[in-house]
């Protein structure tokens, strides 16, 4: 049986995912990115063909994605991340129309046709206000872990406004408004409200139609799950493997690839049994 | 290729000559201001280098200047050289580089620009009044800001034979009347009609030629590449608007794009997407942001470029030479108010192109630096893909600042729209296999 796989380097983390020709995940991994890029998209894939207990012979294409998609020189070809979270939301979540992706240093929100074809996206741009940048800039500031952040937000009752639009000033405000009293449980709402804001934004110019899928590293992040709940008035769609979305996406192109590679063959024969 | 034949002497000729008028230009600057020769300074909407010919004022335009510090890849100096002055970054690139290139006393990456003596501009970028008014600051010359009413709205503007239009007309006659005593006044020389007439003349080859070069663009596939080709195309329009060679230069250009048109010649790449730029190209970066495209296959068969900012030669508007300053008239509210229209009210502009281009998607470029040019365009983008089922891509960066050029998010983007566009093509092919 053939598997396809699918490796997403992003900034901050690389995702790699292997799927058999039911379209069914069999093994994922993740590890950070790091300065060498190369060899994270590596370490990412033979993870996941350790997780799936798959030996790499029977991969028969890998795709790369991301903004490292170049450094995945194990891979066969590239696609671009745009298409694979809204291709890989559609096959997660069948009825998505919309995606909102929020990584490392970017956040898209894109408009997808039932096919899974993109019909629009939007970033942000030259700027990582947004994003999970954003988060990680509040988290140096109020020295908590990563994990922590969604956990605490939840706690919190009266957000406090974070007004900066820019990441390394928002670190600025937090502790300022330490600095002024305010529990940290309210800071870290109000971040998360800030975020949402904008991302929602980034949604708007695309249009929002339901279902809303979200994907990317943030989607472990209940109270920003919650939050855009909240403010969209609607239920996103999230899953445990929403943070895989990409490499996912990236998965299924590469078995287009490996369906279309038989194609030509399956349709000759045919034609010679017409005949 | 054998150097005898016509495709050996003819393809290519037009981008070949247009590098060297270009050059040629310079170097006249050059020497007019090595001799303290005061210029007429000028913009591409509304130049009105016809007029300004007659009285032998050698003509600048400060926002090509501009543009080649950014080609040269020296923007950045000027451009902190600028806000070094105190200057925002938030002002216009193109001011601020003609602002470093005074302070630098002529000083530009292909020559040396004279001062202006004069300068004349249209209220058809709100930029080009205040830019003026720096120079009046800096040398006391005059500027002459010539009023051209616009359109009031979508469809509603003036039109000829009308009784509006004429009025229009007339208004913006007497403020010509009005720059030819100025125009005496600085040069000390007398206006002669016949002369206007003679650049009228050559104004009127250009703008024909002009109109059918873009005619020509429909041919599948394209004769030539509107964001590459096309730029240097727009510099000679404007450059050289009332010049023999500027005529010379498009009826030869004619003479080219209908030969390729004729033996299916296109663009050096191999085409794939047929695609509409809207907007200003990115300088900065110019020749990579092309390959952006072209390593795809797309190749930019049109772009409102080249329409807004050729001085209504786009038009082919004939100047009719028995009443020349009425009819200058006439070409200039026509021309300015097409090139203003050309920002606000496009849509119909857009669906033109589209259809008769055969398009397969619409590029919008919108820049930091030129709010007249990008304020509209998430409106347009709106406004069009409500006519018409065709694939857009938004991008933004900057026509002059390298700071605001992500080129990595460029890419990412750019490529994920010809993903879409693959993925387009293969449904539709499946769809009626």
């Amino acid at each position: 049986m053939a598997h396809a796989a699918g490796v997403d380097v992003g900034s901050t983390q690389t995702k790699a995912v292997i799927i058999n020709e039911a379209r069914v995940i069999v093994g994922r991994a993740l590890t950070d990115t790091g300065a060498n890029v190369m060899r994270a998209a590596e370490t990412a894939f033979r993870a996941a063909l350790l997780d799936g207990g798959i030996p790499e012979e029977e991969v028969g294409f890998i795709v790369g994605t991301g903004y490292g998609r170049y450094k995945v020189t194990f891979g066969n070809t590239q696609v671009t991340e745009i298409s694979c979270h809204g291709r890989g939301a559609v096959h997660m979540f069948p009825r998505t129309r919309t995606v909102l992706d929020m990584g490392g240093q970017d956040t898209k929100a894109i408009r997808v046709q039932p096919s899974g074809e993109i019909q629009d996206f939007c970033m942000n741009d030259k700027c990582a206000a947004g994003t999970g940048r954003f988060l990680g800039a509040a988290a140096t500031a109020l020295d908590l872990p990563l994990a922590e952040l969604g956990p605490t937000a939840l706690r919190g009752e009266r957000a406090v406004k974070i007004t900066t639009t820019c990441t390394v000033f928002a670190e600025s405000e937090v502790l300022s408004w330490l600095g002024k009293g305010k529990k940290i449980e309210d800071i870290l709402l109000g971040v998360h409200e800030s975020i949402a804001a904008r991302s929602i934004g980034l949604l708007r110019r695309v249009g929002i139609e339901p279902e809303v899928t979200f994907t990317g590293g943030v989607t472990k992040n209940r109270a920003m799950v919650e939050t855009l709940n909240r403010r969209l008035g609607l239920t996103v769609n999230v899953g445990d493997e929403s943070h895989f979305m990409g490499a996912l996406g990236a998965a299924l192109f590469a078995l287009d690839r490996i369906v279309a590679a038989r194609a030509p063959a399956h349709a000759a024969e045919t034609k010679r049994g017409v005949a | 290729m054998d150097q005898s034949t016509p495709a050996a002497t003819i393809v290519g000729r037009g981008s070949e000559t247009g590098a060297r008028l270009f050059r040629e230009w310079f170097q006249g600057l050059t020497a007019a201001a090595d001799e303290g020769r005061g210029a007429a300074y000028v913009f591409v909407m509304g130049s009105l280098c016809e007029l300004l010919r007659v009285f032998d004022f050698p003509i600048v335009f400060p926002e090509i200047n501009s543009l080649q510090t950014a080609v040269r890849r020296v923007a950045h100096e000027y451009l902190n050289e600028a806000e070094n002055y105190g200057y925002s970054t938030d002002i216009c690139g193109y001011v601020k580089a003609d602002v470093a290139v005074q302070l630098r006393d002529g000083a530009h990456p292909m020559g040396r620009i004279p001062k202006p003596a004069l300068a004349v501009c249209t209220n058809a970028c709100n930029t080009y009044i205040k830019w003026g008014e720096i120079w009046e600051r800096m040398y006391g010359m005059p500027l002459f800001t010539l009023d051209v009413p616009g359109s009031r709205g979508a469809g509603l503007a003036s039109a000829p034979g009308s009784d509006d239009f004429e009025r229009d007309r007339r208004y913006v006659e007497a403020q010509l009347v009005e720059l030819i005593t100025v125009c005496e006044r600085v040069s000390g020389k007398r206006f002669d009609i016949d002369r206007l007439r003679e650049h009228m003349g050559h104004a009127n080859t250009l703008g024909a030629g002009w109109q059918r070069v873009l005619e020509l663009n429909r041919s599948r596939p394209a004769v030539f590449n509107a964001l590459s080709d096309g730029t240097i195309f727009l510099g000679v329009a404007n450059g050289f608007r009332g010049t023999a060679q500027g005529a010379a230069f498009f009826t030869d250009l004619v003479e080219e794009m209908t030969y390729k048109a004729e033996h299916g010649i296109g663009t050096p790449i191999d085409e794939k997407w047929r695609l509409i730029f809207v907007g200003v190209p990115c300088y900065p970066i110019f020749r990579r942001f092309s390959e952006l495209f072209s390593d795809w296959g797309g190749v930019f068969v049109n772009s409102t470029y080249l329409r807004f900012a050729s001085g209504g030669a786009n038009l082919g508007f004939a100047y009719d030479l028995a009443r020349p300053i009425a009819s200058l008239a006439e070409g200039v509210l026509l021309g300015v108010r097409n090139a203003m229209d050309s920002m606000f009210f496009q849509t119909q502009a857009l669906v033109d192109m589209i259809d008769g281009q055969a398009a397969d998607g619409v590029v919008f470029h919108p820049i930091k630096s030129c709010r007249t040019v990008s304020t509209g365009l998430a409106d347009t983008r709106r406004a069009l893909m409500a006519v018409r089922d065709v694939p857009s891509l938004f991008i933004e960066s900057d026509l002059m600042d390298r700071r605001v050029v992500s080129e990595a998010q460029m890419k990412n983007r750019i490529d994920a729209f010809f993903e879409g566009l693959a993925s387009r093509r293969q449904q539709v092919a499946e769809a009626s296999a």
